[in-house]
């Protein structure tokens, strides 16, 4: 935006003789500058908001419109309307709250360790370290790894039938879990790996963090006597509460979309229905399974509208609690 | 990433969260697609390049057909892509024939999926019957694959006349008889033989090794001999009482609860190691299932594999294939020509000699490749001899629009009952649960 011109918001010329001549353009050129002020903002970010549009809010109303028909993967050109009842349908399918449970185990066990070991890993490389880019860098390695790689690797980790985390096992004499297989040990498996993957990416979101803490919080702590522990708790924890909070968020809403890991677990049929019981069955590997393998494109659209309404739920649950947070940090 | 200190208060907070939840689930909805472009065009010198998209093992390779058309046609080049698992095939065959894109020239379609694909595909697939002689194959294929128009979409493959393959060896070790002929008498009672002549063998059997690798198997050769199956003539879903289905529900349950199998789902990476270690003592075997267990098995058990007559007297057919060629294609007539090659008597017979899997055109039964035909790898079983009498035999099934998806999904529960000790009460609730959704 120009900014050095010095008739913006500047007053009208003086009156004078020639002031009725040369009012008309001058008026013009105001409104032009309001115009500019208040019309430009909105013409950088548009590109967003069309992109947006096209790629985000059409599908996602198109998907709104999907969900009450009748739409079949065998003849999508013929749809029937049906009202409400894709959703009733996949609400009386027990199917889908074991996925809902599943989606919410995963997200809990594979989310809370993460961000602890995150916060500790960052504390960590917050020191004075020699080569410290270099271990930045490394702990973001994994992120930088594509979600089909990391679990196909994983997958040969857990593999029941000669893996490399059975053969590890064995000379501890427990070899033999089928880690796919079993009921905890398969979402543990899978929680690994999102583990593995996110890990450093939070590190990073931390370390950034803890940077922009005043150094002299801690200066004045270590006169007063504090440790490093007693440090990490009183002035890194509290001025990183609102990054926590974030981080939260963005590992919810990723836990909540997790599917790469579970599909390729075991891959194959078992791995498109979460299992062989469904015992690591998330919310979108329901979606997939109930759109692209059975062909039913309806409810499919449902699940996916129930995982909006969940994840809004969940965002607003997380917005009180940090406004309860902050007023008790107050 | 301080977001609470930049100012703008919960209003704005809310609205960036809001964003974010919504484009995160758009992108959601968009995501997985992935787009096989190929490259049909006819260059500049007037060569084509064909591309045949199919699944499992339909043997061309093997038999080196690809390269024969190739030199019988200079200016045709034949590109095979195989998808390992049928049911990851068919959900993309289907999305591929929605958008008319990333389709081959030439497309595989299993048995299970025929009836779906003429029911609601057909307009987008080439009238096949105006290049092949339909009375060339056995009466019940070709019927398969014709719609209500009369027009064929499909020319076919293979046909899945069912034997049982067996290990010799662990049979001897075993006490049991060994030779082809004693073993189809010690089941020539039906199935309960079967599993009779596999608590025999548990008893003594060598240590880590299991009569069968999987009940679901047993299940589907069970099924495969009945004409009735999952749907009736009048094409409603009848498998929750029809009678084949219990029969082979209650022997799978039999088996799994004796501990006879060891519980490995078909195709998946723990059946092929458990061929490769030789754990398994019978397969039950349609004839495409020679292929598979020679070539995951490997040269450590040739001729320690044997095959020998199905149990029962009536014959069964389990699986069979059919080439399509979609109307969509840039050189439908060059895949239609490709099509009438590759599924006639020489070419089946061919395949037949690489990998076991046996031809459904009639013609090919006469050819003295087919007839006399033997498999070294399974110490030279006349498997000509044994499918060809098996293959005259099998009744005309009714087909249903989701029989390949009730197949798998009763499969899915009959290995949990195997694996995970599930009551068979309670399996069979959550299959047909399952299969209630597929239906839908």
């Amino acid at each position: 935006m120009a900014t050095t011109t010095p008739t913006r918001g500047a007053p009208t010329p003086p009156p004078g003789g020639v002031g009725a001549v040369s009012k008309e353009p001058s008026v013009w050129r105001t409104r032009l500058w309001r115009l500019d002020d208040k019309a430009s903002p909105y013409a950088y970010i548009a590109p967003f908001f069309l992109i947006f549009g096209a790629f985000g809010l059409y599908p996602m109303l198109y998907t709104g419109w999907i969900a009450m028909h009748r739409v079949e993967m065998t003849s999508l050109s013929q749809s029937e309307w049906v009202g409400w009842d894709n959703f009733a349908k996949i609400l009386q399918d027990s199917e889908f709250w074991t996925a809902v449970t599943n989606t919410f185990v995963i997200g809990v066990i594979s989310t809370v360790p993460q961000l602890l070991m995150a916060l500790g890993l960052a504390h960590l490389l917050n020191y004075k370290l020699r080569a410290s880019t270099f271990w930045r860098t490394v702990i973001l390695t994994p992120y930088a790894t594509s979600v089909a790689t990391a679990a196909l690797v994983f997958a040969l980790v857990f593999r029941a039938d000669g893996g490399l985390l059975n053969w590890v096992l064995h000379f501890v004499g427990i070899g033999n879990t089928d880690w796919g297989n079993g009921e905890w040990s398969s979402k543990f498996a899978i929680s690994a790996i999102v583990i593995w993957r996110w890990t450093g990416y939070n590190t990073l979101i931390y370390l950034a963090a803890m940077q922009a803490v005043p150094t002299d919080l801690y200066e004045a702590a270590s006169i007063d006597g504090a440790t490093r522990w007693q440090q990490f708790r009183k002035v890194t924890i509290p001025s990183l509460r609102p990054t926590i909070l974030f981080t939260i968020v963005i590992s919810t809403i990723g836990s909540m979309q997790l599917f790469g890991e579970p599909l390729l677990l075991q891959g194959g049929t078992l791995g498109s229905t979460g299992g062989s019981e469904h015992q690591y069955e998330t919310l979108s590997i329901y979606l997939f399974n109930y759109g692209w393998k059975l062909g039913h494109l309806g409810p499919a659209a449902a699940v996916a509208w129930a995982m909006l309404v969940l994840l809004l739920l969940i965002a607003l649950i997380n917005l009180i609690v940090g406004r309860v947070l902050r007023k008790s940090a107050a | 990433m301080r977001i609470t200190r930049t100012g703008g208060g919960h209003g704005r907070r809310a609205a960036a969260l809001t964003t974010t939840v919504l484009t995160a689930s758009a992108l959601l909805l968009t995501g997985c697609s992935s787009d096989d472009s190929s490259s049909d065009a006819k260059d500049s010198n007037g060569n084509i390049t064909l591309t045949v998209a199919d699944f499992g093992q339909f043997g061309y390779k093997e038999a080196g057909l690809f390269a024969q058309y190739h030199k019988l046609h200079p200016n045709i080049t034949v590109k095979e892509n195989t998808t390992a698992n049928e049911q990851d095939y068919y959900p993309k065959l289907l999305q591929q024939l929605n958008t008319s894109s990333g389709l081959s020239d030439v497309q595989g379609i299993e048995v299970g999926r025929i009836k779906e694909v003429v029911d609601t595909q057909a307009a987008k697939f080439a009238d096949l019957s105006k290049t092949i002689n339909v009375s060339d194959w056995v009466s019940w294929k070709e019927k398969q694959a014709t719609a209500s128009d009369g027009s064929v979409i499909g020319a076919g493959t293979d046909i899945g006349p069912m034997s049982l393959c067996y290990r010799s060896d662990l049979f001897k070790a075993a006490g049991l008889p060994s030779d082809r002929d004693s073993v189809a008498k010690a089941v020539a009672g039906g199935w309960e033989d079967y599993l009779k002549l596999g608590e025999k063998f548990k008893a003594k059997a060598p240590k880590g090794t299991y009569f069968m690798d999987s009940a679901s198997a047993m299940y589907n050769a069970v099924v495969g001999s009945s004409a009735e199956q999952y749907y009736d003539a009048s094409g409603k879903a009848i498998y929750k009482n029809s009678p084949a289905v219990q029969q082979g529900w209650n022997l799978a349950a039999e088996a799994a609860s004796k501990k006879l199998t060891e519980g490995l789902p078909q195709f998946t990476d723990a059946w092929t190691a458990a061929l490769r270690k030789g754990t398994v003592a019978t397969v039950a075997c349609p004839a495409w299932m020679a292929g598979q267990i020679s070539t995951n098995a490997g040269d450590a058990y040739k001729g320690k594999w044997d095959i020998a007559r199905a149990p029962g007297t009536s014959a069964a057919n389990w699986g069979g294939s059919f080439l399509a060629v979609p109307k969509s294609g840039k050189n439908v007539k060059a895949a239609t020509d490709l099509v009438k090659w590759l599924t006639s008597p020489a070419q089946q017979a061919a395949v037949f000699k690489a990998i076991g899997v046996f031809p459904s055109n009639k013609g090919a039964y006469d050819l003295a490749s087919v007839k006399n035909a033997t498999l070294p790898y399974f110490n030279n079983a006349p498997i000509g001899q044994i499918y060809a009498d098996e293959a005259k035999a099998i009744p005309e099934a009714v087909l249903g629009a989701k029989d390949g998806t009730i197949k798998d999904t009763i499969s899915t529960q009959i290995n949990n009952m195997e694996q995970r000790g599930t009551k068979p009460a309670k399996a069979w609730k959550a299959a047909t649960d399952s299969i209630d959704k597929v239906i839908g």
